[in-house]
């Protein structure tokens, strides 16, 4: 290739400028996160949980979850006895404004706060016709807005009924495990506002954190482990009677 | 349409295939298998235009970040990450309110977030002096948790609050972030914090 003077005159600042750019990179909403160093999950110490519905509105309030639909929601499970293949499960509202007081009805009584699993093999991910959801690199299930058609496959594929259609978008919604809160370096708003520690965000490839020595010391357990979805938010403490 | 065609034929692509198709006949080269080989070309013609359509269709039309790290748009990752935050996070709140930090490590609710009773602060986080936090109705705020309820653990403090107050404000005799009344110690604290100011 033979570049005369002038043209390599012409060229040079062009490249200057060019390579401006390319040392810069771009820009990002959290310069120093990085995908591959992370891979969330969540802990729910069910002992812990008092129904008191924080968790609901402080996730509504973070993310702005229409009335009347729920990214996370707390259910009161009463199992009489031996009857734990039949439990009497209730949520009022999502448990947004806390549980009415019951009169003692025997039994066992107990709740259990729910939420998208971010699962590895997530079904929801598997249906989607357009690619629209996905996970992250960093374990993350999240929706595309632009991309999402609002067939509501995913919805029906969930087995955790963690999906919605955003009346607003009509697009699917779900628990984003405060992602735009996490890559700050922040937990997620459900676990910053949990009085009792029952909600613990975990990063499984952190070798420091928490997470690491709770599992090898307790009885954990996910949600329907028979569906084989790769579930990463764990229970402790968890009664067979759950669904 | 006619004049499509009209100019097709002003072209002479027509004859120029039928020409071709006589060299090639001439020449020898698959007589038998490429009789009327104009037709071939023109459908290779044809068939070399669809895929460079499809081919420049197909890169303006799919995203850029789409199949980054996988078969979705790799620049969504960022939008959902853009989003503001709404809670501050109790490790921005304790960075000024040093005073009621030290009321609640001599209480309970040392484990309790300041946001968990006080609400999403993040504007007043960014903006402290025209972003003002509401007053809280303790009566209303400390029955969330406290509320008797037999789902709750047997552990956790619970009081049915019709009997145990009557209504009345929890803050009336209770101090919120270091709750156990303890009448000497919370005089103590009081004054620390104050001297403090």
């Amino acid at each position: 290739m033979d570049i005369s003077r002038r043209r390599l005159l012409v060229l040079l600042p062009a490249a200057a400028v060019a390579w401006k750019f390319v040392l810069a990179g771009t820009p990002d909403a959290a310069p120093n996160y990085k995908l591959s160093e992370h891979w969330w999950a969540m802990l729910i110490d069910i002992p812990k949980c008092i129904g008191c519905g924080s968790c609901v509105r402080a996730c509504a309030e973070e993310n702005d979850v229409p009335e009347g639909y729920y990214r996370t929601w707390i259910e009161r499970y009463h199992v009489a006895d031996w009857k734990i293949e039949r439990p009497e499960v209730e949520s009022p509202n999502g448990g947004k404004q806390g549980f009415p007081a019951h009169a003692e009805d025997g039994g066992k009584n107990f709740f259990v706060p729910k939420l998208c699993n971010h699962c590895v093999d997530s079904p929801c991910t598997q249906v989607c016709p357009v690619g629209a959801t996905f996970v992250t690199p960093d374990g993350v299930v999240l929706v595309d807005k632009s991309y999402c058609l609002g067939c509501r496959y995913c919805v029906q594929a969930c087995p955790y009924g963690c999906r919605f259609l955003n009346p607003k978008t009509n697009t699917a919604e779900k628990c984003t495990l405060c992602y735009h809160r996490i890559v700050k370096g922040l937990t997620t708003a459900c676990c910053e506002v949990c009085p009792t520690g029952a909600r613990q965000l975990a990063d499984l490839k952190n070798p420091k954190d928490p997470i690491h020595e709770f599992l090898r010391t307790h009885t954990v357990q996910v949600l329907k482990p028979h569906m084989a979805t790769g579930a990463k938010v764990f229970y402790n403490g968890m009664d067979g009677s759950v669904r | 349409m006619s004049s499509i065609i009209a100019a097709w034929k002003n072209l002479g692509y027509q004859r120029a295939l039928r020409n071709f198709g006589r060299r090639t006949r001439r020449a020898g080269i698959g007589s038998h298998l490429f009789k009327d080989i104009e037709h071939l070309v023109r459908l290779a013609a044809v068939m070399a235009i669809a895929l460079v359509a499809f081919v420049l269709l197909r890169a303006a039309v799919v995203p850029h970040s789409f199949g980054q790290y996988g078969h979705y748009r790799g620049a969504a990752i960022g939008e959902v990450a853009s989003r503001p935050i709404a809670f501050a996070g109790h490790e921005t709140c304790e960075a000024c309110h040093t005073d009621v930090v030290e009321q609640k490590k001599l209480g309970k609710h040392v484990v309790v977030a300041c946001e968990a009773c006080h609400g999403a602060l993040a504007k007043h986080a960014d903006d402290p002096s025209s972003v003002h936090p509401k007053k809280l109705d303790t009566a209303v705020v400390c029955a969330r948790c406290h509320e008797a309820n037999s789902a709750k653990p047997k552990g956790f403090p619970q009081v049915a609050t019709a009997d145990h107050s009557g209504g009345l404000a929890c803050d009336t005799c209770h101090q919120p972030h270091r709750p156990k009344i303890e009448t000497e110690k919370t005089e103590t604290a009081k004054m620390v914090t104050e001297g403090k100011k």
